[in-house]
């Protein structure tokens, strides 16, 4: 067992401190989500050229040998930042979905875009009616010669008014709700049939309604086996669970030093509020979630190769004390800056929302429970 | 940055896990601590352990220590977990031993240490009393001068396990004069000098555990003295922060946590194990998740330590939620076992047994015992106001 980190990781998190403290405070991330494209292309390309897209990616691709733990650290910063662009979505899906189940063309012709910063992906999986089940599909790919044809409905797809690739779940084989016969695809998102309709999310990303209508697939777009998408899906957002894992934490981190402080200097009854000991205890319960997400992250990010069932069990067990954590931190945030809280003003209810978003995404607290009891030891 | 063990820890494990097979003793076997009822049961691990050169993994080599890594503790603790050993009473070992080889003088190294890692002499801990429980400092046990002794009065409570002890250690009030923390003495008092007395306290689960001690006039040797006089408070917060190492209990609740899982699968609701149902199921899995997540942030405060980093107010939360677990964890078993919670498991002789199966024996007594660990050691609320004022800077 061994806990340090390397000094290039170190360098890692000091340059995409010092970026973001340069060039990505509050009152850009408030200028770049609101802006009309709702990211800014100018950072991304710096992302770039700091070789944070890279930093997850193996060598022989164009990364830089890197992995769970780079993105961990770049995702605990960005948590810290706000930051709207689609890293996550780009390198940590789109990536997982290539390293994990792309063919060797699929690789060579992806990830080097990917780590140079040249592609955006966003991943299609939701549908209207189907929650946090990956499988629950009505979205179908039937075959059509060499290739498929595309058919559906996806909603809520974070990042895609970004992105020039669609990662598409769509069933292949069996019924509605089966394990076997879900596939992934590669979808050009400028394809013929595609549409989409563009709109923010609460906390100032993106995110698209998209029709596939009749969408001709060539037969490279399969990624991994026809029909066995479903465990690479499992694989896939079990690597991004544990990125969000660390963004939560970031995030919690920021409210609860902006509490503390306000706490510090608003004055009530001729005293800071913060000496109030009803309100200490509950910045401690703060802290405490904070550290519990914090070591949720690296447990689930030193987990993500073990066995199935240990990494699906270290995914839940994280994304139950994300949900949790964020949810309370989050509340007691606004709740100890009161009507300031409330405000769109403060940088507080921002991060309040984004972690309301986190909790949600691929499943919500009950859904990994139950996830996670249901796995056995 | 990685979880997994090298070859040597494997040996290493293999090692401990043979040792404890071989070694274990067997009057020990199938008990817990609470079910010990002779003061050499308590002991006789600690002596084994003591033999092998095992006792103290936390201690510096040079006073006997082990020099193990944080994965060869860490590897350690969760055998001796498995093995269901008891937990080696901390008095010496965790408390008082450290306050002596970090601030003691050469002679009283020499005096105390080996006693307390032999398993020798027997100690207890004379922090607080009938009127200084969270407010410790409040402390009104009296100790005045007089030549090369000390004379003291006063009364200690809430004193664990100590009509076994053969020493206490002490906070008394050696300065009345001055603010409260300063005049404040760390004192090493012969449980056999005249003028003790030791008188138990029941529990709400029937145990003797703790006690109340009386001291009239007790003639306490001035060289029992820790340090300097009056700065008795360093030393107890010294020990307070120290004990919370390893206080998070974590290789033993996940045992508990196996046991109360078996429970819940022999237990049937509607015919089928309580363990399947969606209430229960879930509880479990918060749990689980709860220690996991105390797991791993114990394991970075074992890392920051090994890079030199002394334990500081933020190992609170090691004590935080440790014993909110543990607690949680007797809760759970107890609703496991319904009603055969009712029957009182010291009703009946070593040779009878009790009626319903044998996991739910004491199952009662235990959650009404754990209810202590929040409030021992720092009351939960205390380890906040500590965290609020030392890592927030409230």
């Amino acid at each position: 067992m061994d806990f340090s980190y390397s000094e290039e990781q170190t360098l890692l998190r000091n340059s995409v401190a010092k970026f973001l403290a340069d060039h990505y405070d509050f009152e850009s991330y408030k200028k770049i989500s609101r802006s009309e494209a709702g990211w800014s292309r100018s950072v991304w390309k710096q992302f770039a050229e700091l070789g944070l897209m890279a930093a997850p990616l193996p060598e022989e691709y164009g990364g830089l040998g890197g992995g769970a733990v780079e993105t961990m650290i770049i995702m605990e910063e960005f948590g810290r930042a706000l930051v709207v662009e689609p890293f996550t979505s780009t390198v940590v899906v789109g990536g997982g979905f290539l390293r994990h189940g792309g063919s060797a063309a699929q690789k060579e012709q992806w990830l080097a875009k990917i780590a140079e910063g040249s592609s955006v992906m966003a991943f299609a999986f939701a549908e209207p009616e189907g929650r946090y089940n990956f499988a629950d599909l009505t979205t179908t790919a039937k075959r059509n010669g060499s290739g498929y044809t595309l058919k559906g409905q996806k909603a809520v797809v974070l990042n895609a008014p970004h992105a020039d690739v669609l990662i598409v779940s769509a069933r292949t084989a069996g019924g509605r709700r089966d394990a076997k016969g879900v596939s992934v695809f590669l979808v050009d998102r400028n394809a013929k049939g595609v549409s989409t309709r563009d709109y923010p999310t609460i906390d100032g990303q993106r995110a698209s309604e998209i029709s596939f209508d009749n969408v001709e697939l060539p037969a490279d777009a399969l990624l991994g086996t026809i029909d066995e998408g479903l465990g690479l899906i499992e694989r896939v957002t079990d690597e991004a669970i544990a990125a969000h894992t660390a963004e939560a934490a970031g995030a919690m981190k920021v409210l609860l030093d902006t509490t503390v402080e306000y706490t510090k200097t608003r004055k009530q009854f001729g005293v800071p509020i913060g000496k109030f000991q009803v309100l200490q205890h509950r910045m401690v319960d703060m802290f405490i979630q904070a550290e519990q997400t914090t070591s949720m992250a690296l447990m689930v990010t030193l987990k993500l190769d073990e066995s199935e069932n240990e990494r699906k069990k270290a995914a839940s067990a994280a994304k139950v004390q994300l949900g949790k954590g964020g949810r309370f931190v989050g509340q007691q945030a606004v709740q100890l800056h009161g009507g300031m809280g409330m405000t769109d003003e403060l940088n507080v209810g921002h991060y309040f929302k984004r972690l309301a978003l986190l909790d949600t995404l691929y499943g919500n607290v009950d859904h990994h429970l139950k996830r996670y009891a249901a796995l056995g030891d | 940055m990685d979880l997994s063990f090298s070859p040597e820890d494997e040996a290493f494990r293999r090692e401990v896990r043979e040792f404890i097979a071989n070694n274990y003793p067997e009057r020990l076997k199938g008990k817990n601590r609470r079910e010990f009822s002779e003061r050499e049961d308590f002991l006789a691990w600690q002596k084994v352990l003591y033999k092998k050169g095992w006792v103290a993994p936390l201690w510096p080599k040079e006073y006997g220590g082990t020099g193990w890594s944080i994965t060869q503790r860490y590897i350690f603790n969760e055998e001796c977990a498995r093995a269901e050993t008891p937990q080696l009473l901390a008095f010496g070992l965790s408390m008082v031993g450290p306050v002596i080889y970090t601030f003691g003088n050469e002679a009283q190294k020499k005096r105390f240490l080996p006693g307390i890692l032999s398993a020798e002499d027997w100690w207890c801990q004379g922090y607080s009393e009938p009127g200084s429980g969270s407010d410790l400092a409040s402390l009104k046990t009296r100790a005045v001068r007089d030549g090369d002794h000390y004379i003291v009065n006063g009364q200690k409570t809430w004193t664990t396990l100590a009509q076994y002890a053969d020493w206490i250690f002490c906070l008394v009030r050696t300065d009345p004069n001055v603010k409260q923390q300063e005049g404040i003495s760390f004192l090493l008092i012969d449980m056999k000098t005249p003028g003790i007395t030791v008188k138990p306290i029941i529990l709400m689960d029937g145990a003797h555990e703790v006690n109340e001690v009386f001291f009239d006039n007790v003639r306490v040797p001035a060289e029992n003295l820790i340090g300097e006089e009056n700065k008795g408070w360093t030393y107890a917060k010294f020990l307070l922060v120290n004990e919370r190492s390893g206080i998070a209990g974590v290789a033993r609740s996940k045992k508990q946590i196996e046991r109360l899982k078996e429970i819940a699968t022999s237990e049937t609701v509607d015919g089928t194990p309580l363990i399947g149902t969606d209430e229960f199921s879930r509880k479990i899995a918060e749990l689980e998740i709860d220690l996991t997540a105390l797991e791993f942030t114990e394991l970075r405060t074992l890392a920051q330590e090994a890079k030199g980093k002394h334990a500081g107010p933020e190992s609170s939360i090691l004590k935080i939620k440790g014993t909110e677990v543990q607690q949680r964890i007797t809760e759970l078993t107890l609703e496991a076992v319904g009603y055969y919670a009712f029957p009182y498991a010291r009703a009946f002789g070593d040779n009878e047994f009790p009626p319903g199966p044998d996991y739910a024996v004491g199952q009662s007594g235990t959650y009404f015992n754990m209810r202590k660990t929040s409030i021992y050691g720092g009351s939960n609320e205390i380890q906040r106001n500590i965290i609020a004022k030392a890592v927030l800077g409230l």
